[in-house]
Parts: C-alpha cells; sequence; structure tokens
C-alpha cells in the first residue's frame, strides 16, 4: 500500500537546526533517548528521524548554542475538525498492530475545566481583609477520621474525647502516587525529602518500597493495590497511613499497568514479577467484590498494623461517586481519595485515559454534598486528585469541599518533565519515568527536592494571600464553604452540582 | 473470652463469640510475652487470625477459620483443625498455614513466601497473582479439588493441585484455570483438559528436575497430613507454565515504537 509506514511518512513534530549555529557538539544526539537525532560523520552533519521526535525538548534546552529548535510539522493533514490529525494517526497505528493505543500522563482533551469557571471572593469594606504578609494565617490540615461530638471534662476547658491517628500536613497538599517503575528512586526521593522538609506527605504508589526511602517512614503513605507488589507486614508498617487503590483517574475500571520495557533487574526484585514482563495488575482487588469486602481489606490492614494507622480508599471519580464515596466511609476508611478524568498516569490504554470518568470538580462537590447529608463527612477526610495546576486550583477544589489535594504531575513538572506524553516508553529523556540508569542519572534528586519545596512554599503563600483577601485567617474556614464561590458561563444544572451562585447574584 | 497457660509459653483462647479483634490483641499480647504457642479453641469464623504478627508461634486454631485468615502473615505457623473460609494466606510472605479441612475463595491472592497447604478442596481465584522472585518461592498445594481461575495471572512461585478428594467423573479443576499467567509453574496431579487452560500456557510433562522439586514440595505436604508420598506420586503429573513472560505484549501499541521500528 504505503512505501513507507504512515508513522515515518506523516510525523508530529520536526527538529529544525541552523546550521549556521551548530557547532557539532552532539550533546543532542547524547541527549535524545527516542533515536530522532543521530551524527553522519561524513557530510559533518546531525541529521534527524523526525518520525521519532516526540517533542520532550531536551536536545532544545541541552543546545549550548540554540541552535535547535522542535516545531509542530507544518506539513499536516487537510483541516479537519472531525478526523483531527490525532485522530489518523491512532488508525494509523491500529491498523498495523491490531493493539489497544497505550499512552500516558493525563486526560488532553478540552474537558472544561470547572475550576477556570469558578471565581473566588475577596473582602471590600464591610469586612475587612487580613494582612497574610504580616499576620498569622493557618493552612494547617488534619486528615483523618473525627468524633462525631466533643465531651469536655467538668472543668469545661479541656476535652475528655479522644482522636484517632491523624495526619497533619501544613499545607493541604500531598504528593500524589507514582510507583517505583514508573517512576524511579530519584523522583521518590525528591519527594520524599520535600515532603518531610515542608510538612506533608509522599505516596509509594503500588511498586513496593525502596529500602532507601524506610528513613522517610513519618511522612511515607504506602499504596496497597490490586497486584499487591511489595506489599509485606514490614512496607504497612513502614509508613503515617495506608491507602488501598482502588482505581485511578487516568484508567478508572482497570489495574496498574507498567509496561514491560520498565521492568528491569531492579523492579522485578521489588515487584517479585519475571523481568521484562508486564506489570499489570488486576483490574479489581479479588479479594474486594463489594463494600463489605472492602470494609474486610481496611479492617485486615488496620489489624496488621495494631489500628495505628489511617487507611485511605482511592477511586476514580466516576458517575456514582457519591454513592461510592458513602459506602467506603461506611466500610471504615479514614480518608476517601477521589481522581478525576483529568488524572495523570505512566501508562493507559488511551480510550480509557480520554473518555472514562467526570471531572474532579463536581465530584468533589457531588462527594462532600452526600457525606453532610447521610452524616458522615466528619467521619472520613476527602482528598481530591486530578490535573491540580495551582494554588488556585487547590484553594478553589477546597472551598468545594475537598480537605485536601494529591498532586503528581506538578511534581514532575518541577522535575523538568516538558509533557511530552512517553512515560510509557521507558525513554524518558528528563531522567523521571525511566529505569534506565544512564537516563535516571539525569535527575538529580537534590536539586529536584529543592524545588518541590519552593513550589510548595509559593503555594502556601499563594493560598493565603488569597484567603487573606476573603477575609479568612485559617484553610478551615474555607472548607466546603461554597459562598466564597461564583461561577461564570455555566449552565443552572452545573451550578447546582456545584452548589454555587453565577457571578453577580 | 478464656485464656489458660498450659505451661511454659504455651497458652489456650477459648474464642466461642468473641470479636476478632479481641481475639487477635490478645494473641498478639501472648507472643509478646512470649508465647511459642497459641492454642484457639471454639473458634467460630474470628477473621485475620495470626495477622500482624513477627515471629515463629505456632497456632493451632479449632473450629472454623474466619476471613483473611493469615493475611500478610510474617513468620507464625497456622494449623487449623477444620475448615477455613476465603482469603486464606492473602498476600502472605513468611510462614505457614496447614488447613485439615477445605478452604474458600481466593487464597493465596498475591501470596510472595512461606507455605499453604489445603487438605480439601478450595474455591475460585486460588492462588492467583501469586509472586517469586529467585530463591523467594511460594508454595501452595491443595490436596483436594479446585474451582474457576486456578492460578490466574500467576507471576511466579509454585501452585499444585492434587485432586485426591476427587471421584471419578468429578473435575479437578474449573475454567480459566492459569489464564494470564506469565511466571512461576503449577503442577496438577493427573491430567488437565486444554479446554480448562488459558491460552497463555503450555503443557508439559514434568522432567527430572521438575520431579525433584515436587518431590521436595510434597515431602513436606504429606508429613503434614500423614498421606504417604508414593501414593501422592503415584500419578503422573502435568506441569503447566507461561509461554511468554509477557502475555499481553503485543496487545498494547504506541505511535513511536511503530515509527522507531520496535513493533513490525
Amino acid at each position: 500500500m504505503l512505501f513507507k509506514k504512515p508513522q515515518v511518512a506523516f510525523y508530529p513534530f520536526m527538529v529544525l537546526r541552523d546550521d549556521y549555529k551548530c557547532v557539532r557538539c552532539k550533546s543532542c544526539v547524547d541527549q535524545c533517548s527516542f533515536d530522532a537525532t543521530y551524527y553522519d560523520e561524513d557530510l559533518n552533519m546531525i541529521m534527524n528521524h523526525h518520525e521519532n521526535c516526540v517533542n520532550c525538548k531536551r536536545c532544545e534546552a541541552f543546545c549550548p548554542t540554540d541552535a535547535i529548535k522542535v516545531v509542530k510539522n507544518p506539513s499536516t493533514f487537510h483541516p479537519d475538525a472531525n478526523w483531527t490529525p490525532e485522530a489518523i494517526r491512532d488508525i494509523h497505528v491500529q491498523m498495523l498492530t491490531g493493539a489497544i493505543i497505550l499512552t500516558s500522563t493525563g486526560n488532553d482533551k478540552p474537558i472544561r475545566n470547572y475550576f477556570d469557571h469558578l471565581l473566588l471572593d475577596a473582602c471590600q469594606v464591610t469586612n475587612p481583609p487580613i494582612d497574610p504578609l504580616r499576620e498569622p494565617m493557618e493552612l494547617k490540615t488534619f486528615i483523618g477520621r473525627k468524633t462525631d461530638a466533643l465531651e469536655f471534662d467538668p472543668d469545661g476547658v479541656s476535652i475528655k474525647t479522644t482522636i484517632g491517628k491523624q495526619l497533619e500536613l501544613e499545607i493541604p497538599v500531598l504528593f500524589s502516587a507514582m510507583s517505583y517503575g514508573s517512576i524511579n528512586l530519584n523522583l521518590q526521593k525528591a519527594m520524599a525529602r520535600a515532603a518531610k522538609e515542608f510538612g506533608t506527605y509522599w505516596n509509594t504508589g503500588e511498586g513496593g518500597l525502596h529500602r532507601d526511602l524506610r528513613e522517610y517512614k513519618e511522612c511515607t503513605i504506602v499504596q496497597v493495590a490490586s497486584g499487591r507488589f511489595g506489599v509485606d507486614l514490614e512496607y504497612l508498617e513502614t509508613s503515617a497511613a495506608i491507602e488501598i487503590k482502588i482505581g485511578q483517574g487516568a484508567k478508572p475500571g482497570i489495574g496498574g499497568h507498567l509496561p514491560g520495557e520498565k521492568v528491569n533487574e531492579g523492579i522485578a526484585q521489588t515487584r517479585m514479577i519475571p523481568v521484562g514482563s508486564d506489570a499489570i495488575s488486576p483490574a479489581p482487588h479479588h479479594d474486594i467484590y463489594s463494600i463489605e469486602d472492602l470494609r474486610q481489606l481496611i479492617y485486615a490492614l488496620k489489624e496488621a498494623t495494631n489500628y495505628e494507622k489511617p487507611v485511605f480508599v482511592k477511586i476514580a471519580a466516576v458517575h456514582n461517586v457519591a454513592a461510592i464515596a458513602c459506602g467506603i466511609a461506611h466500610a471504615g476508611a479514614d480518608a476517601v481519595v477521589i481522581d478525576g478524568v483529568r488524572g495523570g498516569t505512566g501508562a493507559t490504554p488511551k480510550s480509557l485515559r480520554d473518555h472514562v470518568g467526570i471531572p474532579i470538580e463536581l465530584a468533589i462537590a457531588a462527594v462532600d454534598d452526600r457525606l453532610r447529608k447521610e452524616g458522615l463527612r466528619n467521619q472520613v477526610s476527602l482528598i481530591a486528585a486530578g490535573g491540580f495546576r495551582s494554588a488556585v486550583d487547590v484553594l478553589k477544589a477546597v472551598a468545594l469541599g475537598a480537605d485536601a489535594v494529591y498532586i503528581g504531575t506538578v511534581a514532575k513538572l518541577a522535575a523538568g518533565c516538558t509533557q511530552c506524553q512517553q512515560c510509557h516508553t521507558g525513554r524518558c529523556a528528563w531522567g523521571i519515568t525511566t529505569n534506565d540508569p544512564r537516563l535516571a542519572k539525569r535527575l538529580n534528586p537534590d536539586i529536584v527536592a529543592e524545588n518541590l519545596y519552593n513550589l510548595l512554599r509559593a503555594w502556601a503563600h499563594d493560598i493565603k494571600e488569597l484567603l487573606g483577601a476573603m477575609g479568612i485567617n485559617a484553610i478551615e474556614s474555607i472548607r466546603g464553604n461554597r459562598l466564597r464561590l461564583r461561577s461564570w458561563g455555566l449552565t443552572e444544572q452545573e451550578n447546582k452540582i456545584l452548589g454555587v451562585l453565577p457571578a453577580g447574584m | 473470652m478464656e485464656v489458660k497457660s498450659l505451661g511454659e509459653d504455651i497458652y489456650e483462647i477459648v474464642c466461642g463469640t468473641s470479636h476478632y479483634r479481641e481475639v487477635n490483641s490478645k494473641v498478639k499480647e501472648l507472643v509478646l510475652k512470649g508465647a511459642k504457642k497459641v492454642i484457639l479453641r471454639e473458634v467460630y469464623g474470628q477473621r485475620y487470625i495470626g495477622t500482624g504478627i513477627k515471629g515463629k508461634v505456632k497456632i493451632e486454631v479449632y473450629g472454623t477459620a474466619g476471613n483473611d485468615l493469615g493475611i500478610f502473615l510474617f513468620g507464625p505457623e497456622i494449623e487449623v483443625f477444620g475448615n477455613a473460609q476465603d482469603g486464606v494466606g492473602n498476600t502472605m510472605k513468611e510462614g505457614k498455614i496447614i488447613v485439615r479441612g477445605h478452604a474458600g475463595d481466593v487464597c493465596g491472592y498475591g501470596m510472595r513466601g512461606g507455605k499453604v497447604y489445603i487438605e480439601g478442596d478450595v474455591g475460585y481465584r486460588v492462588g492467583i497473582h501469586m509472586k517469586g522472585y529467585k530463591d523467594l518461592v511460594p508454595t501452595f498445594i491443595v490436596g483436594g479439588k479446585a474451582g474457576n481461575f486456578f492460578g490466574e495471572y500467576m507471576a511466579g512461585g509454585i501452585l499444585i493441585l492434587l485432586g485426591l478428594t476427587k471421584r471419578a467423573g468429578e473435575d479437578i479443576v474449573g475454567d480459566y484455570c492459569a489464564t494470564g499467567m506469565h511466571g512461576g509453574v503449577i503442577f496438577v496431579r493427573g491430567e488437565v483438559p486444554s479446554r480448562y487452560l488459558g491460552k497463555e500456557v503450555k503443557v508439559f510433562e514434568p522432567d527430572l528436575e521438575d520431579m525433584k522439586i515436587l518431590t521436595k514440595e510434597l515431602k513436606g505436604f504429606s508429613d503434614a497430613f500423614n498421606i504417604p508420598l508414593d501414593e501422592i506420586l503415584s500419578e503422573p503429573f502435568t506441569k503447566i507454565v507461561p509461554v511468554s513472560t509477557r502475555p499481553y505484549g503485543r496487545l498494547y501499541a504506541h505511535r513511536w515504537a511503530v515509527a522507531r521500528g520496535l513493533i513490525k
């Protein structure tokens, strides 16, 4: 049919090189991990296999003379709103391979971002704003089961009620689950360090806990997923909390997926699977087919750890998320984690990433609402995840009803990620989502830990600034306080679900 | 709940209708005090027995052990004089579980070490997603028959099915045996018709090396239940192993791999 494969003939990106500026240092050749650049000795020229370029921009960043620009291929298909280049390219892949298209990161489709349709309030005249630079502002957040009522000693001052173990956060932001295997140890190290220094938590994901990270026990959330990789009593004990992963926003309804390309000797050892095999976790936990079964696993984890660790349950935000979250609360979880349709991943079928689940904004509002109506809100903390980009997104999520927010992609970006969507190949040129030691070395955990710390610091100040403007001096006072939100450009139905009034009302 | 000391380092707990939390915390307390053996009497389905205990204690269970017996087990040896319910040896790492009776569904799920011997039959999805790495090899032996999805997604370890309780005309295993298997080995006493097997596996006759492993593993089982080893080995075994360590490698593709020529 074709002389060349369509992938080779019609490629999405091009590497443009200014031959006058190029000094033939070959650093681009050395840096490209996708085989898109090579040096031709006879011509003394740097050449490209444009079809292999994924637009990761590593060569651009490392060119000492700024001779390289990676650009969209100007030769594109005929403009067509239905048959987009992506739609055509997907068909080209499937017609040759007969396979499901694997991709990574989060949903890249223009699904409405409700955070962008929400506006925050501020104080003017009738109540004064607070100056966050000079006055105390409280972002401290506690995650865990709260009591139904408080009992006081007869003196009326000291509290008699005791409360179960809580996680104490200095900012309502935690690092999301990214497994050892999907990312390498360097990024995990950086997250653990930043979490410890700032006063928050990082999550191991489902790939077990490397022994080098055991020292971060106090700020580690260990995950138990359907593959049960790396799960044993010592793992459960080396934690501040345990998270049962039922689902993930990037792939609701299926299990974790670590492509065989990334399963080297070290990963095979921690996961106890053959080298090079795909670590595909079962779609369900086979010991959980109901809320009662979930309760059984929650209490198995509590029994195993002497009721010392809060147990979280993470689900993808799907159509009936509010009812499911209530079931989780009834099952005895200490926190419900919901991951929205924009949640990221290291590998997922593209059809699931882009088309399954609901936006996290609607899910937070629906879950918070339902938990309150059923009188369960105090029994569980609510953690939201999936595509959070800024301190403003975090604050709006808290105002909608979340206790805290998980960030994953943000941590990757702070480590140098350019969102080229190639995590599943295991070739990340930035050394983040690769286990190739040559590439992994590119990520310096010390520098990234500092970047992450700076980021948390910036977000904390940002949130304080916004709270101050609203005349609020504690994050507690904005939680579920939807009166301080207004929407624009949404339908009546959307406003009803979000529980917010349109701007002007 | 009644607790008695039966001499040095041996204790007896009469469980009755006490909640599992009470029973298990008592067992933990006794182990911390240095108990070497704890006998649980009148067990009526109490869950999670043996969980959260480190060390070499022996726990004897008289009655019916509840769900998740020995989940996350990390050292103890549990012997059940009676039946066990679902999830025996769920995600266990070290130790031994002997059940002198039948066991339910999802036993040995994600098991990564230690040994489980079930004298009778087991339910659905037993030995699924067992794991192993080099010399860390879990062993799960079923004396009787097994239900559907036996050894599904298996990634490592040794799973043995003997069918000693099988009567003429009965099947030793259910449908979808070894579906998605990509590591480890399953041995079945007698033949397994191919219609019961997942398409990711192949069947072989055990060679000398396999027989050595089998004999070694079955010795423990034979000793535990007093069944002569010769009798167990009197029938030929079938060995089931995965065709590939990557059964779904061709099921996923992406643009870069095709452009690069990694997928033909």
